[in-house]
């Protein structure tokens, strides 16, 4: 039994079937990645694993409890966490400030009043958050605003944002998109290294071959909608239906 | 908005020194520079009656003096307002155009207090910020489910639908177009309905009417003679607005307040990191509703009146401009801009073309002539142009308001100073960058 | 019965205004991506031109008429306007009398300029700023544009009427078969619905007929791809915006003999219209106009007397209530798309 369980989701926009009955099933402290040509359906499962989609049919299960119908942050309160394809921080408050909110979040739950204390009295979290970056290298960065950061320290605050909550699981929408080679290479390092440290669940959705095969113990090959294949990368690379699925979109592979 | 300049200031330049000597420093649970601020303001607010009568009374400048009772209690109670909007605006960027209504029921509610109940202010104070809190739980709810331009409207509706029920068939509770009045057969059963001389009693804290002042008149031999009121109005508004205050600063230096930062940042991740934003937003627009509450409370007990017209959207646009023209999201800045628009209100619409023949009688006919021609339609009857004006130019040149300006103006002398000593520049450059 | 269609007509012509401010509201916000809070102001300078071009249709020069005498005895000094003496007692007279449907030409070229001027020197700065910015400087902006108004014509509404030949009621109940003298109709406000389909009928058809309209609508779209395609929305910006201004402007014109002008009639048409925006849906030119129909209408509908009897108030906060109803059941306004403007 895997940490994450989908069974028989299928979704439908209008006329376009997106998810057609896909079963999966994450095995708990493992990298499993979810590849495919674009429009195979990706981004709209990952949708509903978070809370973003509800899908049609199907059951996704999380640790023994279902995810549907519940709210993202509701989700996230059940040890999910989310890096999004462009960094998603708070670009107006500081570095400091981006990793202090999920440790309040972690905390005190989706809501506290907490209106009277101020924020450096608050020890505990304020030492959470510098060792989050001290992890993370980041601690230079610590005052600067988080929108005057790169885009390779911006995805790196997220993912600290992320693994400060201490998820269960992380989702990862393309973590290199748009990178350049060395920030790639940077990001699969980093990715390597959380890994290594912590017990966690990694599940990513990518593009890029090199990320994939370089990270992933797993893989689920989707194509139109529905799994083809899953099993483990040294499988994968030669399969035959892959190759299939990922023939006329050469572009794709070398992206 | 553009990024707020007081609030989460990159503070790379000064590093850990600073933040070593704020652990430290500590008065009523503020950082040193908060209760700088806090105390500044008290000063301020204290020594008004004094700060505002600068110019002699006897003396053709004297209507530039801001510091009579009635204007000076406005001065704080419209601070208390746009302190209050500004927890909400200022912080998750939810752009409410109907706060006045907010006020306006808390208006009525200590109106009433004064009718049924007694004449301590406490009392009326209490019950508008109760209703007021009521009013806006309710308005917020229904709200906040939207967000953007649909929230803004959507609070429009709700204060419109106020005003025009106010000034329509809720007149038995609210006076319609004659406004809510106290009258000598209100019962008021803690106090008494008249008094011994066949009046209707003042508002008073237990006993000490809110409307008793002190004349204190100082003589320069040669200068003239200034005239200080001491009102107890006054003090008792301005303690109010200084407790406001303490209280605003608490909430935007606590967790909650960085949330609502995180709200106007990125809604998305802040949903997406395990906090429902709903609930902050909600608690942020409760506040700023009880906020003006307390100022309508505080306007009837400086004066038992109550007019429907409180809850006109123009007077929900006035606590933006106030907001907005001082600093969305700083902690002085709404102070800053009620004082302003306030003064602009009643002294800058003071001046008349009498006035301004008076001052430029020093140069030739033609060319005073051509200066007050020239002047006369911004000041005066005209002072919602240079009103206008002053607003826009704010909005295009200093999103961040008069707090912006002075922060900018600040910079720029200091980094003159830098350059002399030739320390700290490259930090101070890397700072305004990351401000950007 | 005969209550009611008074009330559906009178709802009509009330509802073209919010209509034509509405359309206008949208083709800034559906093109330019701007929320416009100086609309109103736009509308209310259009109305001014109408009184502006009867000041100027009337000015005139003294002339003493040897042939009268004043009550004093002395020759009679008369005022006659230049128009009168250029174009002859008959002509002249006319076109004074025909002021405000001049001042349709008049104050064409006046809002487009004015519209042109707005977007160039003041608009286009904000196009990637928030839209809580552009609220506050086009708020700012209808603050002065109504205070240059006030300064120059006075804080007293001013009588701007119709041409004589419209200017009294007719027997609408008699023409639609009911008993005469039930349904008495100013001609006017029949013009200015006639008027008003026909701005929007103009409009929709430039939109739908023109390249310069297919663009535009292509642009309402996808703002970001026509910019790929290199195309030079910049201008056509401008020109929109003029043309926005032009339509808030002539409603402004053709509204003067409803309710005469007065500084602040923007404003007060702002925040309904707004609303009239928002019910439509942000962005859809169809819904703009059917909210301000519909909204015009149950306006008018629920100032009936027995209505006002069933539910004391409801014509004072009908729009606003109707407003909150379709926020909160139908997000996105009658006709809106998905996702504009909830950032």
């Amino acid at each position: 039994m895997g940490i994450l369980e989908v069974k028989n989701v299928s979704k439908r926009f209008g006329g376009l079937q997106a998810l057609g009955d896909v079963n999966l099933s994450v095995a708990e402290n493992t990298v499993h990645a979810i590849i495919g040509p674009n429009g195979a359906g990706k981004s709209t499962l990952l949708n509903c694993l978070v809370g973003k989609l509800i899908p049609d049919t199907g059951s996704v299960m999380f640790d023994g409890q279902s995810v549907l119908g519940r709210k993202p942050h509701e989700i996230n309160q059940m040890g999910i966490s989310r890096v999004f394809q462009t960094p998603e921080i708070f670009g107006d408050l500081s570095v400091l400030e981006n990793v202090m909110i999920p440790c309040f979040a972690h905390r005190d739950g989706a809501f506290a009043l907490n209106a009277w204390s101020a924020v450096r009295r608050q020890t505990g979290v304020r030492e959470q958050a510098e060792a989050i970056l001290e992890d993370m290298n980041m601690t230079s960065a610590r005052d600067i605003h988080a929108a005057a950061l790169s885009r390779g320290d911006k995805r790196r605050l997220e993912m600290a944002m992320c693994l400060v909550q201490e998820p269960r699981l992380l989702l990862l929408d393309e973590p290199t998109a748009g990178m350049a080679r060395a920030d790639t290479n940077n990001t699969i390092d980093l990715l390597r290294e959380i890994k290594e440290k912590r017990d966690i669940t990694m599940c990513i959705i990518e593009h890029d071959m090199h990320v994939v095969f370089s990270l992933a113990e797993r893989i689920t090959v989707l194509a139109q909608g529905t799994p083809l294949v899953e099993d483990v990368p040294e499988a994968i690379k030669g399969h035959p239906k892959v190759q299939e699925a990922y023939l006329g979109q050469p572009a794709e592979e070398a992206a | 908005m553009t990024a707020n300049p007081e609030l989460g200031r990159p503070d790379a330049a000064r590093g850990t020194r600073t933040a070593a000597r704020r652990e430290r420093s500590g008065f009523l649970g503020l950082t040193g520079r908060d209760a700088g601020l806090l105390l500044l303001v008290i000063v301020l607010t204290m020594a008004a009656p004094v700060l505002l009568n600068p110019f002699p009374a006897t003396s053709s400048l004297a209507q530039f003096n801001a510091g009579y009772p009635d204007l000076m209690q406005r001065f704080v109670i419209f601070g208390i307002f746009a302190i209050g909007f500004n927890i909400l605006f200022g912080l998750t960027g939810y752009l409410s155009f109907g706060h006045a209504a907010f006020l306006g029921a808390g208006s009525f509610a200590g109106v009433w207090m004064f009718k049924l109940l007694g004449m301590n202010v406490l009392l009326a104070i209490g019950a508008s910020m109760a209703v007021a809190a009521l009013f806006s739980l309710m308005v917020g709810y229904v709200s906040l489910r939207r967000s953007g331009i649909y929230f803004s409207i959507l609070t429009l509706a709700f204060a419109q639908m106020s005003f025009a029920l106010a000034y329509s068939v809720l007149t038995p509770i609210t006076g319609g177009e004659t406004g809510l009045q106290l009258a000598l057969n209100d019962p008021r059963i803690l106090g008494e309905s008249v008094t011994a001389s066949g009046n209707i009693p003042l508002p008073s804290l237990f006993g000490l009417e809110m409307r008793t002042t002190e004349l204190v008149t100082f003589r320069i031999e040669g200068l003239g003679v200034w005239a200080f009121p001491f009102n107890v109005g006054y003090y008792f508004c301005a303690a109010v607005m200084i407790v406001a205050f303490y209280v605003s600063i608490r909430i935007f230096r606590s967790p909650f307040g960085m949330m609502l930062r995180a709200v106007k940042s990125n809604q998305q991740r802040l949903n997406y990191t395990g906090v429902s934003s709903r609930p902050y937003t909600l608690a942020a627009f409760v506040i700023s509703g009880v906020y003006a509450g307390l100022a309508g409370g505080l306007l009837v007990s400086m004066d038992p009146l109550a007019g429907a017209e409180r809850m006109q959207w123009t007077a929900s646009g006035e606590v933006v401009l106030m907001t907005i023209l001082g600093g969305a999201g700083t902690l002085i800045g709404p102070v800053l801009g009620a004082g302003l628009i306030k003064y602009f209100e009643n002294i800058f619409s003071k001046i008349n073309k009498g006035v301004l023949e008076g001052w430029f009688s020093v140069f030739p006919d033609g060319l005073s002539d051509v200066l007050v021609t020239i002047v006369y339609p911004f000041v005066g009857k005209g002072w919602h142009l240079t009103l206008g004006i002053v607003f826009m130019l704010v909005v295009i040149f200093l999103p961040g308001g008069l707090v912006e300006g002075g922060q900018r103006l600040g910079r720029v002398f200091r980094r003159s100073d830098r350059k002399g000593l030739g320390v700290e520049a490259p930090a101070a450059d890397t700072r305004a960058k990351a401000e950007e | 019965m005969d209550g009611i269609i008074l009330q559906l007509f009178d709802g009509l012509s009330k509802g073209s205004a919010y209509a034509l401010i509405a359309l206008g509201l949208t083709l800034i916000f559906g093109t330019l991506g701007v929320v416009n809070f100086a609309h109103g102001a736009l509308f209310m300078l259009g109305a001014f031109c109408a009184v502006l071009l009867s000041q100027l249709l009337t000015i005139s020069h003294t002339v003493v008429d040897e042939s009268r005498t004043d009550f004093l005895g002395n020759p009679m000094q008369v005022d006659i306007p230049y128009v009168v003496e250029w174009f002859g007692e008959a002509a002249g007279n006319a076109i004074i009398d025909w002021s405000v449907p001049l001042a349709i030409l008049f104050a064409i070229p006046v809002m487009l300029l004015i519209g042109f001027a707005m977007e160039r020197g003041l608009i286009r700065h904000f196009y990637k700023r928030p839209h809580a910015d552009q609220i506050l400087v086009t708020f700012g902006l209808a603050i002065v544009l109504q205070e240059i108004i006030k300064y120059f014509y006075g804080a007293n509404p001013i009588p701007t009427p119709a041409p004589d030949a419209f200017s009294g009621s007719f027997d609408l109940g008699a023409v639609l078969g009911f008993d005469p003298f039930t349904i008495i109709y100013p001609y006017w406000r029949l013009i200015y619905f006639v008027f008003a389909l026909i701005i929007i009928a103009g409009v929709f058809a430039f939109l739908q007929f023109t390249t310069f309209g297919m663009v535009v609508r292509a642009g309402m779209a996808d703002r970001e791809t026509v910019g790929i395609l290199g195309i030079d929305i910049d201008k056509r910006f401008t020109v929109m915006f003029g043309i926005a201004a032009a339509v808030a402007g002539l409603a402004g014109v053709m509204y003067t003999p409803i309710n005469s002008p007065n500084y602040h009639m923007g404003m007060d048409f702002l925040v309904i219209s707004f609303v009239v925006v928002v019910v439509g849906g942000m962005g859809s030119l169809g819904g703009a106009v059917l909210a301000g129909f519909v909204l015009g209408v149950l306006e008018s509908l629920a100032s009936l007397n027995a209505v006002i009897e069933l539910i004391p108030g409801i014509n004072q906060v009908v729009i606003y209530l109707a407003a909150v109803l379709i926020l909160l059941t139908r997000p996105r306004g009658l006709m809106g798309r998905k996702g504009v403007m909830e950032d």
